[in-house]
């Protein structure tokens, strides 16, 4: 067999642009400028070809005659070696390393076979020729380039030079061997080394059980049984922490959990649905892969948000692309498997203009974090025709070490399919990827605090993900379920099999035939095919009279389906290689063996210090406005946003930039799934670190505000509206940071029972913090700051009742609607001033907000608001902004009538206080009265109206406050993330 | 009149057949989503159908070139068929992906020479995928699908979706032709200057979309399946989304050359 190399450049005539954006990115990052680049990409293709054969196949199938041209040679041939740009370059090669997940050699395989003589193996790989005669590159130079820029070494392999190895298959046979552990001889040390080299992050409580338990069984455990315990035990699949025992203290006093988060978040819940009575609208929550709520008659939609935040540290593109792969496939694994409708994606980044220099060892530059993480999300999402409607990029620079990636997913499932159950005695199959190496250890890992030594220990846990065997599984997954050819569902998400299984047969007993799992290459070891998190894997419980037929619907669509055990009524899981027996553990042992984690949490509020504020008359504040509008958190995303599908599925209501010039900040997306009905979904979020700082109670009860607000301001009915928790903290093993989460959770429990608004779904993220040692040899941690994203959705009974939030008519009326406070504290005006600490944090009046978001529901559905803002980030003036230049008209506000809690009011208080549940709303002169008798018992004011002029002004007791043109407010927001 | 019947293809990473086949619905026609295997394993069951249609989506993930892969299937194992489909004045249409297909099959534009195509879409000058709208004008006498329709908007969503001819008398003969039926222009309807993002992708003579020499095999990038609902128009709620979406006419030209 011959390896061939197909090299692909641009055509004559064609602008390199690979080589084009590679040079900004290599400026951005402040690497290099003006260095000559030209770059090609390729493939390897091993196989019985001749010349004439692989020219054939360049010239058909992997390059386009009218925009490229090829060079074929054999793997080693001088030919292959010249540099567009003449002599003087330095070649390097950049491949996905062996065993990492390559989508298109898999589909070039696919396609080589077509032509007539399959290939044995193929790999893509880049091809960079960096420099020329006049501007060679030192060593250092490459290997800054290469590791900056140019390759990821934890999925990436570089070859300085040709390719130097003549063949692409690998793997070795593996031959079985059982791998007993002396677990029950070894002390103290013993075990947490063991715990600590085997990568099973478990406590010495948790493995002193673990050897209690096999010592009552008078022998030692497998690497199988051991690694089964820890991911099942690990903090990302059983959460031990939040649902174990803490005890509280804060301001109020102390207070004793059993189960934190089945006391406040679960319990919040429990008490509405009981209030809800026979009008109760959940269906199924916090019990399967994701929430299930009522949505028709015939429907009810699933949602789920999860983080992939380890993983995308390491390895940002393949981090978010399994991330948001992974969260797609839970309201696929939820009931008899739901279709995913819609996409949501939120961000935390460091500033992208962090110093190159500045960056702590084993961290990557915040920029490549965001481009890369944002490619992941947009590759996977678009390729699996799930449009991504609703985000938000929040920047700190406490998130440098641990960028946070949530990804979100709303799905659609039938009434009578909500809910699935294995059966005594179905067959365990396995669907969808082949199970390879990759992943292993990714549920224990994700549960471990980040080092600058990660990227080399834990490099397996890093995947790039594969959609389009996803979409293959979803297409099938649900002809089958509409066919009823299977009983129960899940994903094989963290911990893979394990974790799977596990949980189906939790209640039954399973015994797996882990010999018979389809394999990526061969060598893996009984327990790397139990434990590997390989992507787009799913597994499903099918009776013996389902199987014929569900293995053939499969194949007819070339999803591959395998049975690899049994669902056997034993209580026991009993997994086999061969004949012979790996692991026999007791389930009960497995999901209740695991001693309960107690842990101290202590809250003390930080005392309130003053904001200082200029004079109260002879200043404006149109620098202020401008410098809100292009801070990183209130810019404008269309970078971002651009790059998703939005549209796909055909149900776009209300999109994520709207206005005159379809670019204005929209509150929420909406959508409608049923493209027979005129039902829609509506899609947003809430989310303030920064009030965090000051309290996180107050952080949580605005965090959920705010994403109510949202999903009002644009039609959504406040009574039907569910959300999810998405905790990321630091490390919770610290009394006071595990305190400022508990202080969340309660409050999470008052403000949900309070709204009537239902949590369905939640997860955590713990241990977010980044550890390194600086010049001096001295330990640093960064923590993040504490995040916690609400989600929320929301329905709308007809969409052409919704609105947008830019202008729409001059003459028309703006009231505000809610009470502004003096509430500066944790605001982007304080933020700007280098003040993060100082001021009064928003609070929520609860009873005040659930009228309020009651009325302006009631308003805009009845045809009375043609416009509708939330007041946020930036407060007043910002939203008054955004809404003149969304929809290219001026508008005039005074602040003398603006609701408020103080006499006389600071100007900068009124401007850009961010005190929750407040809108503002344009209202046709016509509808005035309908409009404020809908708001009769709520506080609002008419405080301006529209202008077909192009300046915002703001006036307080005649006095100018702001003065601006809406094209430069436009420019400010817009410029700073315009990439 | 006589309903006809669509036959949607699907292959694996295909994304718009649903809506695809609503809109066809929605304009009176019955419409199938056939997966290409039930094709490829008995091509005669194009002779049940009157249209066919390519939906968009990331077929085989655009993996090699967006349309390729499905294209070289075509060109292997469905050649005859389709040409079949074509000489019986039958319709294709495709969409996005199913447009990048029917280029790299041959199916709408022949070869130059074996194998060599005369034209390509291929990576946006941006580098990368978007979605917005587009302002369009038709530039076709012959095109069935764009009967009566002078200026249309719509949304585009691809990352490559840039018409590239090989030569620039093919390019000069497709448009004496009329068969680049469809054109990127200003928003104010002019066709002078159209730059990024009005022309999104950098096309060359901004085209958007392409007919064969019949008008009956038609593939376009922007998606019009994706604006049959007035709330489908990204400025409904300023009242520009008419009374039915815009792009449903495409569809109901289709049914009603059968008609």
């Amino acid at each position: 067999m011959t390896l061939w190399e197909v090299d692909i450049y641009p055509g004559s005539g064609q602008v390199d642009r690979a080589a084009e954006g590679l040079k900004a990115d290599a400026a951005d990052l402040g690497l290099m400028n003006d260095l000559p680049i030209a770059v090609a990409h390729g493939y390897l293709v091993e196989g019985d070809f001749d010349q004439t054969e692989i020219e054939n196949l360049a010239a058909r199938l992997l390059a386009d005659n009218v925009v490229e041209r090829t060079v074929v040679a054999q793997v080693g041939c001088d030919s292959l070696d010249k540099s567009p740009n003449g002599n003087g370059a330095s070649l390097v090669h950049v491949l996905p390393m062996p065993g990492v997940t390559d989508p298109v050699a898999q589909s070039a395989m696919t396609a080589i076979s077509d032509f007539g003589k399959p290939a044995a193996a193929v790999r893509t790989f880049h091809k960079y020729f960096l420099g020329d005669e006049s501007n060679s590159l030192s060593e250092q130079q490459l290997d800054t380039l290469c590791d900056k820029l140019l390759a990821n070494d934890s999925i990436e392999q570089v070859i300085r030079g040709p390719i130097d190895f003549d063949r692409l298959t690998f793997g070795t046979p593996y031959e079985f061997e059982p791998l007993i552990t002396a677990i029950r001889e070894l002390d103290d040390d013993g075990l947490n080394q063991l715990s600590k080299d085997g990568q099973l992050y478990l406590t010495l409580v948790e493995m002193q059980t673990i050897q209690a338990y096999f010592q009552k069984l008078d022998r030692d455990p497998t690497d199988a049984e051991l690694e089964s315990v820890a991911q099942t035990w690990s903090e990302h699949c059983s959460h031990k922490t939040l649902a174990g025992r803490i005890a509280y203290k804060d301001e109020n006093g102390e207070r004793h959990f059993e189960n934190m988060l089945k006391e406040t978040i679960f319990a919040a819940t429990v008490e509405i649905r009981k209030q809800l009575g026979d009008k109760d609208w959940c269906v199924s929550v916090f019990q399967d892969n994701a929430g299930i709520v009522r949505f028709t008659d015939n429907y009810n939609l699933v949602f789920k948000v999860e983080t992939h935040n380890h993983p995308s540290a390491l390895e940002p593109y393949g981090g978010a692309n399994t991330g948001i792969g992974g969260v797609i496939r839970d309201p696929m694994g939820t009931g008899m498997g739901a279709k995913p409708i819609c996409n949501t994606d939120v961000f935390c980044f460091a500033p992208p203009e962090t110093d190159a220099e500045s960056l702590p060892p084993g961290t990557l530059h915040p920029r490549r974090v965001m481009k890369g993480v944002v490619s992941g999300v947009r590759d996977y999402g678009n390729r699996m025709g799930i449009p991504t409607v609703n985000g938000a990029v929040y920047f700190d620079k406490r998130y440098l070490g641990n960028p946070l990636v949530y990804c979100g997913n709303v799905g659609l499932i039938p009434h009578e399919e909500s809910f699935g159950d294995a059966h005594d005695n179905d067959l365990i199959i396995a669907v969808g990827g082949r199970t390879g190496r990759d992943g292993i250890h990714g549920a224990t890992f994700s549960s471990a605090e980040l080092t600058s030594e990660s990227e080399t220990l834990s490099g397996g846990a890093v995947q790039i993900g594969n959609a389009i065997t996803e979409k293959m599984v979803l297409d099938v997954l649900l002809e089958a379920r509409d066919k009823k050819l299977f009983n129960a569902v899940t994903d094989c998400g963290a911990g893979g099999f394990s974790s799977a299984v596990g949980e189906m047969g939790e209640k039954i007993g399973a015994e797996v035939w882990l010999d018979k799992a389809p394999l990526k290459y061969d060598g893996l070891t009984y327990t790397e095919i139990w434990i590997s998190e390989a992507q787009e894997r799913m597994v499903l419980a099918a009776s013996e009279e389902q199987w014929p037929e569900l293995e053939k619907l499969f194949a007819a669509e070339g999803v591959e389906a395998v049975a690899i055990g049994r669902f056997t009524p034993t209580g026991r899981l009993c997994l086999k290689y061969g004949e012979a027996t790996v692991a026999d553990l007791d389930m009960k042992f497995l999901h209740d063996g695991r001693p309960p984690i107690v842990r101290e949490a202590t809250y003390t509020p930080n005392p309130v210090t003053p904001v200082e504020l200029p004079p109260a008359t002879g200043v404006n504040y149109n620098e202020d406005l401008t410098n809100i509008l292009g801070s990183l958190n209130v810019a404008s995303k269309h970078w971002v946003i651009r790059q998703y599908d939005h549209e796909v599925q055909g149900g776009s209501v209300i999109k994520p930039l709207v206005g005159i010039q379809n670019d204005g900040p929209g509150d929420a997306a909406v959508v409608r799934p049923l493209l027979e009905s005129r039902r829609g979904v509506v899609v947003s979020c809430g989310m303030n670190p920064r009030y965090g700082d000051l309290d996180t109670y107050h952080m949580a009860t605005s965090a959920i505000d705010e994403a109510m607000r949202n999903c009002v301001a644009v039609g959504a009915d406040p009574s039907m509206i569910a959300i999810l928790d998405n905790f990321c903290w630091g490390y919770t093993d610290r009394p006071e940071t595990l305190g400022s989460l508990v202080r969340a959770a309660i409050a999470c429990n008052d403000m949900a029972v309070a709204l009537g608004t239902p949590f369905i779904s939640g997860k955590d993220s713990l241990n977010n913090e980044f550890s390194y040692f600086d010049d001096n040899g001295k330990k640093q941690t960064i923590a993040i700051p504490a995040s916690l994203l609400i989600s929320a959705m929301g329905q709308v009974a007809d969409v052409s009742t919704c609105v947008t939030m830019d202008l729409k008519n001059a003459d028309n009326l703006l009231y505000v609607i809610g009470t502004t406070h003096n509430e500066l504290g944790g605001s982007h005006y304080t933020m700007l001033q280098g003040n993060d600490t100082g001021g009064h944090v928003p609070k929520v009046d609860v009873q005040l907000a659930k009228a309020t978001f009651a009325a302006v529901h009631t308003a805009i559905s009845s045809g009375n608001i043609r416009s509708c803002h939330d007041l946020s980030e930036g407060g007043l003036a910002t939203a008054a902004a955004e809404m003149a230049f969304a929809g290219g008209l001026g508008a005039e506000l005074s602040l003398d009538k603006v609701p408020s809690s103080e006499e006389n009011a600071h100007a900068a208080v009124l401007l850009f206080s961010e005190s929750n549940t407040r809108f503002l709303v344009e209202v046709e002169p016509t509808k005035a009265a309908a409009f404020e008798a809908a708001l009769a018992n709520i506080p609002h004011a008419q405080v301006g109206q529209v202008t077909d002029g192009s300046e915002v002004i703001i006036r307080q007791r005649g006095n100018s406050m702001i003065r601006a043109g809406i094209n430069e407010l436009k420019e400010a927001w817009q410029s700073p993330l315009d990439w | 009149m006589a309903t006809p019947k669509v036959l949607i293809l699907r292959a694996p990473g295909t994304n718009c057949d649903h809506e695809t086949a609503f809109a066809f619905e929605q304009a009176g026609a019955k419409a199938d989503r056939v997966h290409l295997n039930r094709l490829l394993e008995n091509p005669q069951l194009a002779d049940e159908y009157q249209i066919l249609c390519l939906p968009g989506g990331f077929s085989y993930g655009d993996d090699v070139a967006a349309g390729r892969i499905v294209g070289s299937l075509i060109r292997h194992h469905l050649s005859d068929t389709l040409k079949k489909f074509q000489a019986d004045e039958k319709l294709i249409l495709g969409i996005c992906n199913g447009f990048q297909i029917l280029i790299k099959s041959g199916v709408l534009l022949p070869d130059v020479d074996e194998g060599e195509m005369p034209a390509t879409l291929t990576w946006n000058n941006s580098q990368k995928f978007e979605d917005r709208w587009v302002n369009l004008a038709a530039n076709s006498s012959k095109c069935v699908f764009l009967d009566g329709i002078d200026e249309i908007y719509l949304p585009m969503a691809h990352a490559e979706g840039k018409f590239v001819a090989e030569s620039a008398e093919t390019l000069t003969a497709l448009e004496n032709a009329g068969q680049l039926a469809l054109k990127y222009v200003n928003a104010d309807g002019s066709s002078d200057n159209v730059e990024y993002p009005a022309n999104p992708n950098g096309a060359q003579m901004n085209v958007a979309g392409v007919c064969d020499t019949t008008g009956r095999v038609f593939g376009l990038m922007p998606h019009p399946e994706r604006f049959i609902d007035p709330t489908h128009h990204p400025r409904w709620t300023r009242g520009e989304g008419g009374t039915v979406g815009a792009g449903l006419k495409m569809f109901e030209n289709a049914v009603n050359y059968f008609g």
